[in-house]
């Protein structure tokens, strides 16, 4: 029994993980069809920032700690934004090359993280507490996955608030919806781009101090291996649907859990084999809008 | 000067023929190319990095006629390429078998594999069947790290030379290998050119442009396009399968998104939708990874202040980087730059379309 609560309760912590990378691709996705795979780099981006930040502050105080994760949050919307208005915005509506830049992005900066912190993982100081274990139903769970599933059901929380309750919101819903028709009631529909991609960098660059956190190291490949994951869980939850990612977050991390844990290390096999069963059975994903 | 669109289709076959007979004599001169070539012609090195540099124009076209023909935009195809390699040095490893078994056996899996996993990820089109095609190869990629008994894991698997003949095995007979390898781009060539003039191909071309259409027609895309996704996944681990040949062994970087991701950036270097474009950006890319790779080594960059340093010593910085401006400045790579300067136009909308269609 307590073996099923600790890899639930870390499943839902690398759940949390991948949403907060699913996120912003599902919502980049959905509103201007663009697959970003230069999205990693920001988590690692957001990932290098903290622990930069962390270095010089002392890493064992939680107020380090938070300021790391804004900082993270701001590196990664910043980097996110500029990407959009610097390389996707000359390529309006053409997706291909939008994707392909974004490949290129992704490339270039994963070598220049390596040139400039090396290609060898490095560790990371947290609060003690985060390191230390509490005791739920017999089962010692680490506390950091709690401190990952908190931020991640905020940013959850957050960004349907925003999406439900602002001008911005509205006109991303709408977008999302049917964009030729936004634009026809001459609404600027790409301010609203920026945006989503501004959140989605966020979000991202919070995960990616999150996820120096979980994994215990930074290094350039950390948004790569990542961010793999989020496709996967973009597509089975489907492709634009911000529920659907939150809820496929959940269940591709804990099976991945379980299968690790049951199943003789085949957690990833079974993840690659869920999406073949998802895409057999629904190939929209599960609250994916018919194509 | 005639222009270059306008030279007729023979035309175009004889010049490759030329070009093939004068690789093909290549080893046997003495040709020095400071600054793009380690060394003469003749000498193992040279030709090692030549028959690398064929070997990526093959794969870089298998790639074409998954993304440029048939518009599939694949971030999977480097599985193919490592079901060939791994699995030709597995058999060779684990069996009797000599080099033709094996490699028929081999061949065996990859398109069993390939119709399999192809049917399956057919299932979606546009982003969702990249995504799906990456999970794949990630899957893939798994399964090579995990199995360190079979694969040989992290470290790479090792040729086992004891079934391969002898005229394949050593430096001094690179030049073998390397005639193996001009004679693989060859077939792999004259195979995609005649599956896109086949009716298939033409079928396959049609749905890249307007599926709804070629439905109505009375066709199922659905067929063709599995046939163009079996074929190019089938060159791909023929190419893997030289490969294992050309270096001795492969490592797991074959099997990564990575890899998939610099098939894509030549293909695109080269010029969406164009043979030659495929096989001129595999060479210049190969030769620009060795040089760049060299260049970051060298004692001039060593010397630049840290701001200069750190990105020109990363080959992947620049080679990212000039793909980036590339997509955005130079649509239809360099087949596109070429026939725009010899025909005199500037980009036109075309190519701008033929990316989107790849949708």
């Amino acid at each position: 029994m307590s073996t099923i609560i600790l890899l639930l309760i870390t499943g839902l912590g690398l759940g949390a993980l991948y949403f907060l990378v699913a996120s912003g691709l599902s919502l980049i996705y959905g509103l201007m069809g663009v697959l970003n795979f230069a999205h990693g780099s920001f988590l690692t981006l957001g990932a290098f920032a903290g622990w930069e930040l962390s270095r010089r502050m002392g890493g064992e105080s939680w107020g380090t700690l938070i300021a790391s994760m804004l900082l993270g949050m701001v590196v990664g919307a910043a980097v996110a934004a500029a990407t959009e208005f610097l390389l996707i915005r000359r390529l309006y509506n053409r997706h291909i090359e939008q994707v392909l830049v974004t490949v290129g992005l992704a490339l270039a900066t994963v070598a220049l993280f390596e040139g400039i912190w090396g290609t060898d993982p490095i560790y990371v100081t947290a609060p003690p507490w985060l390191s230390q274990t509490t005791e739920i139903l017999g089962a010692r769970v680490p506390n950091d996955r709690f401190l990952m599933i908190g931020a991640a059901v905020l940013v959850l929380l957050g960004i349907v608030a925003f999406l439900r309750y602002t001008r911005f919101g509205l006109i991303i819903r709408a977008g999302v919806e049917n964009r030729s028709m936004v634009t026809a009631l001459g609404i600027d529909v790409r301010k609203a781009f920026t945006v989503v991609f501004a959140i989605g960098g966020a979000a991202a660059g919070l995960g990616g101090v999150l996820a120096s956190h979980y994994f215990g190291y930074v290094s350039p490949q950390l948004g790569g291996s990542l961010l793999i994951f989020a496709f996967i869980v973009t597509v089975i939850g489907g492709l634009g649907s911000l529920a659907g990612a939150a809820i496929a977050s959940v269940v591709v991390a804990v099976l991945q859990q379980f299968a690790n844990y049951f199943w003789g290390g085949t957690g990833d096999l079974m993840v690659v084999l869920l999406l073949a069963v998802v895409l057999l059975v629904r190939p929209t994903g599960i609250l994916g809008k018919k194509a | 000067m005639k222009s270059l669109s306008k030279l007729s289709q023979r035309t175009w076959w004889i010049v490759g023929g030329v070009l093939v007979v004068v690789a093909a004599i290549l080893p046997l001169l003495n040709i020095s190319i400071p600054g793009v070539l380690p060394g003469a012609t003749y000498t193992p090195g040279t030709l090692q990095l030549l028959a690398l540099a064929l070997l990526f124009a093959s794969l870089a076209l298998s790639y074409h006629l998954l993304f440029g023909t048939a518009g599939m935009l694949s971030f999977g195809h480097a599985l193919y390429f490592a079901l060939g390699a791994y699995g030709l040095g597995i058999v060779l490893h684990e069996t009797e078998l000599t080099l033709l078994p094996a490699l028929g056996l081999t061949l065996a899996i990859v398109i069993t594999a390939a119709y399999l996993l192809g049917s399956l990820s057919l299932r979606v089109t546009g982003i969702s069947f990249a995504m799906v095609t990456l999970a794949f190869a990630q899957a893939g990629n798994v399964l090579v790290r995990r199995n360190p008994g079979l694969t040989g894991g992290e470290e790479g698997l090792r040729l086992d030379t004891e079934h391969i003949p002898d005229f394949f095995i050593g430096v001094v007979n690179t030049r073998n290998l390397y005639w193996l390898a001009l004679a693989l781009l060859v077939v792999v060539f004259v195979v995609v050119a005649w599956f896109e003039n086949s009716r298939a191909g033409h079928a396959v071309t049609a749905t890249r442009e307007n599926e709804l259409r070629v439905r109505v027609l009375g066709l199922r895309p659905f067929g063709v396009k599995l046939m163009a996704f079996v074929i190019a996944s089938v060159l791909a681990s023929l190419v893997g399968m030289v490969h294992l040949l050309l270096q001795s062994g492969t490592t797991p970087r074959a099997t990564s998104a990575d890899f998939t991701l610099t098939i894509l950036v030549i293909v695109v270097l080269g010029g969406v939708g164009s043979r030659w474009g495929a096989i001129v950006g595999g060479i210049i890319y190969t030769l620009l990874d060795q040089r760049l790779t060299a260049l970051a080594s060298s004692d001039a960059i060593d010397g630049l202040p840290a701001i200069l340093r750190i990105p020109l010593s990363e080959p992947l910085f620049i080679l990212g980087t000039l793909f980036i401006l590339v997509v955005l400045f130079l649509p239809g790579g360099i087949a596109g730059a070429v026939q725009r300067l010899s025909t005199g136009t500037s980009a036109t909308p075309s190519e701008r379309k033929l990316l989107e269609e790849a949708e």
